[in-house]
């Protein structure tokens, strides 16, 4: 033992053991293996696989490695679960959830000890931060659960949730998974990650312990193929993931045209920008948290250091001493700062990724202090000398690494933040409140924190831009991802039309001595000849010819879509400004009501009565989604004391939106206007049977002030031309609301490529009557900002 | 270890001060392995009438005797007689003067007039250690503490502190937090290594360990020995005593057990 005199002398700091005593006892307990939870009881261990403490690399549990039939046990116990569960009074499944909260606060600081074990999180993370979330989560869902029938009238939970969870936050992504979907009365399949179960396996025992229905919430152990098989299975309505951005992709495609719903919260390579008036010794604690909390393995890691040049040499010399005094080694001493990669596996990536980084010729600095001898461990790093086009600027390397690049201005910043394939979250440090809200409304992401980074509350919503994935988790939004919007007066959908011919010959309808019209693409504010160089026949139900309409093709939607990037200035005008346009939209549609009307009886054979009452409800719509433009408010969250955390609906930028065949001008009008009401551009492909509604509209537009790009119109073949935008890079979101399975598989198919939101196969409906804040809600993406106050 | 009360005596004082020669028992520092080379405490504190007790009480000690000035608490008499007030400390054989800046400088943002009152005290200190309190419950914000603490250092402080132990809050960590910061930059941009005490509500070992983990973690060793670091209030050394106790006997103390300051 030290003597205290050499401990005056030297004031190193002692050893702080946290006592594994009673996780061991569990494990011990288990010594035979874990079986899968499902039912509210556990199968025989079977298939079992290892599972490690990557701190000293020794197996501390088996688990099973679930089979297809345990996924289909497990989904039908969730199924069978579901109808009483769901029946419930929100009240009752409130006790539940409250009982859950209550018994991992009771048992947090098991909880916390298992997971530094399995994980190699530091305790003092452990204990401080997951455990006390996962608590939190189930009492602020217990609260949706009372409330949901108020706050969300008529809405229905999803039903049965297959939910697959990442190893770096075993117990607090299993809280974020299965509290809003219980809450909401769904009922869950979770597979908790192959590296991690066993804080899903205790969770699994505290279900039991508070007597939550057998079958409600199921625990599936495996490896990915595990996953693939609850991706895959019939009887699963919605799949909730999080984890690496490559999985998701595969998830994308795997449930395309299933009609699942799905959540994506994927990877990230966030900003951190520090500009020169912040208060730098504060930004270098926040790197801290940002890059070495959980050794960096946190999806929206601040993994980017973006620097004004002035102050660059300053910050990095402030953050190696800074990085000379983290303590790294065992995750039970209280005192460790960084602790043990997750597994070899996941080390070896690291360096060989920082490896290609230093071949590229970046600057690698690794903290000195000592490693221990044996387990799982890198030292935090920093990586100078890296430009946007490294290897370590674009990859997410998911370890302690983190990459520095200087900026000479804001705009800089802001255009260096942005350039990735991500958008999980930022974080951004000045003193000057000005620039910090200009810069956080600039970032695209998900999440922002001003003056601090890397926080996480039950009532603030979290999740991703980009390829970051889609759906929200926490707060409100949060719930909303487990239940469905109320079903809309159900109305059969007409016999699907006949392919589109370019061939001419057929005979024209009546009143075919008018001046011959050509309606052309509708592409920047000014009409365009398809690139096809071909026109097809719109035809009336007597199969005459009312006119011609261009067959667009992919390199029209390509056009179109660099139209409606330009037209990035109308999310940034005044939601005032774009009311005043609708209003104005609605205002020359009405003075040219009895020519829309005739053009819709023409093609579909409406009666006049009919056809003019449509156009009268285009034009309420649009004065309608005038009067939201400037009222889909978002919100500010109750999360912790000292923080203002605001929702703010976005626009998703570029929208591509297929409109359905059998409404020309109303179903047009429907999903047109809510998504320019929110400030998207929006490429629509207007009904293929009766375009010329749409193709009517061009001089609508331009009459009434919407600028140039901000709608554009390419007609032609819906299937081609959905596919074609759900493929495009350069677009955000698609809406392909109606058609066959075929067509929703092949767009969201498509959309895996940039993991763009896609919405499909609505049931068919009566567009006269569809218009709401569900359309808005769909038009948007929340971005969550942290705010700070108090000095 | 600081007695600054309207009641202090002299016979309050020679028991405060025979503390501060033993603050744990010769029982326990024998357990504890440091009999040949006992602990003391770094200085005692008292009013500047208390000074010439104190140096007696301390006489071979060893122990540095500091003493308020210039108008402690408030600070707000003429600067003349601020100045007479340390010069008579000083005189009395103080080696330290504790002297606490005029709020309304920084709260006026008055740099300058902050800048000339420490220097002027300063310079009336002559060999004696300048300690400045910055009363940083009155500042209020952290911008003014780290402002105000730069101009105290140009100005020569050798210390700079938080609190009289008189404002409504005393030493917090955010506080310290933000002077340790000062005294950094001050260091990287002159050289001058400053000392820093937090005074004020500090009464648990717990909260000792506490600051001087953040001494350790912002400046490490150097500024964990009494030359740059002070701690402390009376009640403090009860407290430290009891834990030490514990940790040599592995048994819970009494307070009555140890001997009163």
């Amino acid at each position: 033992m030290t003597a205290v005199r050499d401990i005056l002398r030297t004031m190193d700091y002692g050893v702080a053991p946290e006592s594994d005593e009673h996780a061991r006892a569990w494990l011990a307990a288990h010594g035979g293996g874990f079986g899968h939870f499902i039912a509210g009881a556990f199968t025989p261990p079977a298939q079992l696989f290892d599972v490690f403490n990557p701190a000293r690399g020794e197996r501390i549990a088996r688990v099973s490695q679930g089979t297809e039939a345990d996924v289909a046990a497990a989904v039908a116990a969730a199924r069978k679960a579901l109808k009483p569960w769901s029946a419930l009074s929100g009240d009752a499944r409130a006790r539940h959830l409250y009982a859950l909260a209550r018994h991992i606060q009771k048992r947090e600081r098991l909880l916390a000890v298992l997971e530094s074990l399995d994980n190699g999180k530091p305790i003092r993370e452990s204990r401080d931060v997951d455990a006390p979330l996962a608590a939190r989560h189930f009492y602020h869902h217990a609260g949706w659960a009372s409330l949901i029938a108020d706050e969300f009238p008529a809405f229905k939970p999803v039903g049965v949730c297959g939910q697959i969870i990442p190893w770096n936050f075993p117990l607090l992504m299993l809280a974020w998974k299965i509290a809003p979907a219980l809450a909401a009365g769904n009922t869950v399949v979770l597979k908790p990650a192959e590296l991690t179960p066993l804080t899903a396996l205790a969770f699994a025992e505290i279900c039991v312990e508070v007597g939550l229905p057998p079958g409600v919430v199921n625990i599936v152990t495996g490896d990915g193929a595990t996953g693939a098989a609850i991706v895959a299975h019939d009887d699963v309505d919605k799949i909730a993931f999080t984890g690496s951005t490559e999985v998701g992709r595969l998830i994308r495609q795997a449930t395309a045209g299933t009609d699942k719903k799905l959540s994506l919260e994927l990877g990230g390579k966030s900003p951190f920008v520090v500009f020169e008036d912040s208060d730098l010794d504060s930004a270098v604690e926040g790197v801290v948290d940002a890059i070495w909390f959980n050794q960096g393995q946190v999806c929206c890691a601040g993994s980017r250091l973006l620097v004004a040049e002035s102050i660059a040499e300053r910050m990095y010399a402030k953050l190696r001493a800074r990085m000379e005094k983290l303590r790294i080694g065992d995750p039970l001493d209280k005192s460790i700062d960084v602790g043990a990669i997750v597994a070899p596996v996941q080390l070896e990536r690291i360096k060989r990724l920082v490896e290609a980084g230093e071949r590229e010729g970046a600057t690698v600095w690794r903290a000195p202090g000592p490693l221990p001898e044996r387990g799982c461990f890198y030292p935090p790093t920093l990586v100078t000398d890296v430009e946007p086009a490294s290897i370590l600027a674009r990859e997410e390397i998911f370890g302690p690494v983190l990459a520095a690049m200087t900026f000479r201005t804001p705009d800089e910043a802001i255009a260096l933040a942005n350039n990735t394939r991500y958008g999980l979250a930022a974080s951004v440090w000045t003193e000057n409140v000005n620039r910090a809200f200009e810069v956080a409304a600039k970032i695209k992401a998900g999440v922002v924190w001003i003056n601090s980074t890397n926080l996480f509350d039950a009532a603030s919503s979290f999740g991703g831009y980009r390829e970051s994935g889609f759906g929200r988790e926490g707060g409100r939004e949060g719930v909303a991802e487990y239940l469905v919007a109320p079903a809309a007066p159900s109305k059969p959908a007409k016999a699907v039309r006949a392919a589109l011919s370019a061939l001419p010959g057929r005979a024209p309808a009546p009143d075919g001595d008018a001046i011959d019209r050509t309606a052309k693409l509708y592409v920047g504010g000014k009409q365009a000849r398809p690139d096809s160089g071909y026109a097809y026949s719109v035809l009336d139900p007597d199969g005459k010819v009312v006119g011609l309409a261009g067959l667009g093709n992919r390199k029209d939607v390509r056009n179109a879509v660099e139209a409606a990037a330009k037209a990035s200035g109308w999310g940034a005008a005044t939601a005032h400004n774009r009311a005043q346009v609708l209003y104005y939209l609605a205002e020359n549609l009405e003075s040219r009501a009895d020519e829309f009307s005739e053009r819709l009886s023409a093609q579909t054979g409406a009666h006049a009565r009919e056809a003019r009452a449509e156009v009268e409800t285009a034009v309420r719509r649009a004065f309608y989604y005038a009067g939201f433009a400037d009222k889909f408010d978002g919100a500010v969250h109750a999360t912790r004391t000292r923080f203002v955390t605001l929702a703010m609906n976005e626009p998703w930028g570029v929208m591509g939106i297929v409109c359905p065949d059998e409404a020309p001008l109303i179903g047009f009008v429907s999903l047109v206007l809510p998504a320019i009401a929110m400030g998207n551009a929006v490429v629509a492909v207007p009904s293929p049977s009766h375009p010329l509604s749409a193709t009517d509209f061009y001089s609508l537009l331009d009459t009434s002030d919407v600028p140039a790009g901000v709608v554009n119109i390419v007609t032609g073949e819906a299937a081609t031309l959905a596919t074609t935008l759900a493929e495009h890079d350069g677009v955000d979101a698609v809406w392909c609301v109606v058609g066959p399975r075929e067509l929703s598989k092949a767009v969201e198919a498509a959309s895996a490529a940039n993991l763009k939101a896609t919405w499909t196969r609505l049931p068919p409906r009566d567009w006269t009557g569809e218009q709401g804040r569900e359309y808005l809600r769909r038009a948007t993406q929340v971005k969550t900002i942290w705010t700070p106050y108090g000095e | 270890m600081t007695t600054l009360s309207g009641d202090d005596t002299p016979g309050r004082v020679r028991r405060l001060c025979a503390k501060a020669r033993r603050p744990l028992d010769d029982e326990l520092v024998a357990a504890l392995g440091l009999a040949d080379d006992p602990p003391t405490v770094g200085a005692v504190c008292v009013y500047p009438t208390m000074v010439a007790t104190a140096v007696r009480a301390l006489e071979g000690s060893g122990i540095p005797v500091a003493s308020v000035a210039a108008a402690f608490p408030a600070g707000l008499t003429p600067l003349k007689a601020r100045l007479a007030e340390i010069e008579y400390a000083v005189g009395q054989g103080a080696d330290e003067i504790d002297i606490v800046i005029t709020r309304a400088h920084v709260l006026n943002r008055d740099w300058n007039a902050l800048y000339d009152e420490v220097q002027a005290m300063r310079e009336a200190c002559g060999g004696a250690h300048l300690k400045t309190i910055l009363a940083t419950g009155d500042l209020k914000t952290l911008r003014n503490v780290y402002s105000a603490s730069m101009v105290a250092m140009q100005a020569g402080a050798d210390f700079i502190k938080t609190s009289t132990g008189k404002e409504d809050v005393n030493a917090t960590l955010p506080v310290s937090l933000v002077m340790l910061r000062a005294l950094r930059d001050y260091r990287d941009l002159t050289g001058f290594e400053i000392g820093f005490k937090p005074a004020g509500g500090l009464r648990t070992a717990k909260d000792a360990l506490t600051w001087l983990i953040l001494m350790k973690e912002e400046l490490g060793l150097p500024w964990m020995k009494n030359d740059l670091f002070r701690i402390g209030a009376s009640s403090l050394i009860a407290d430290i005593e009891r834990q030490l106790s514990h940790y040599a006997t592995g048994r819970y103390s009494a307070t009555y057990r140890h001997a009163m300051a």
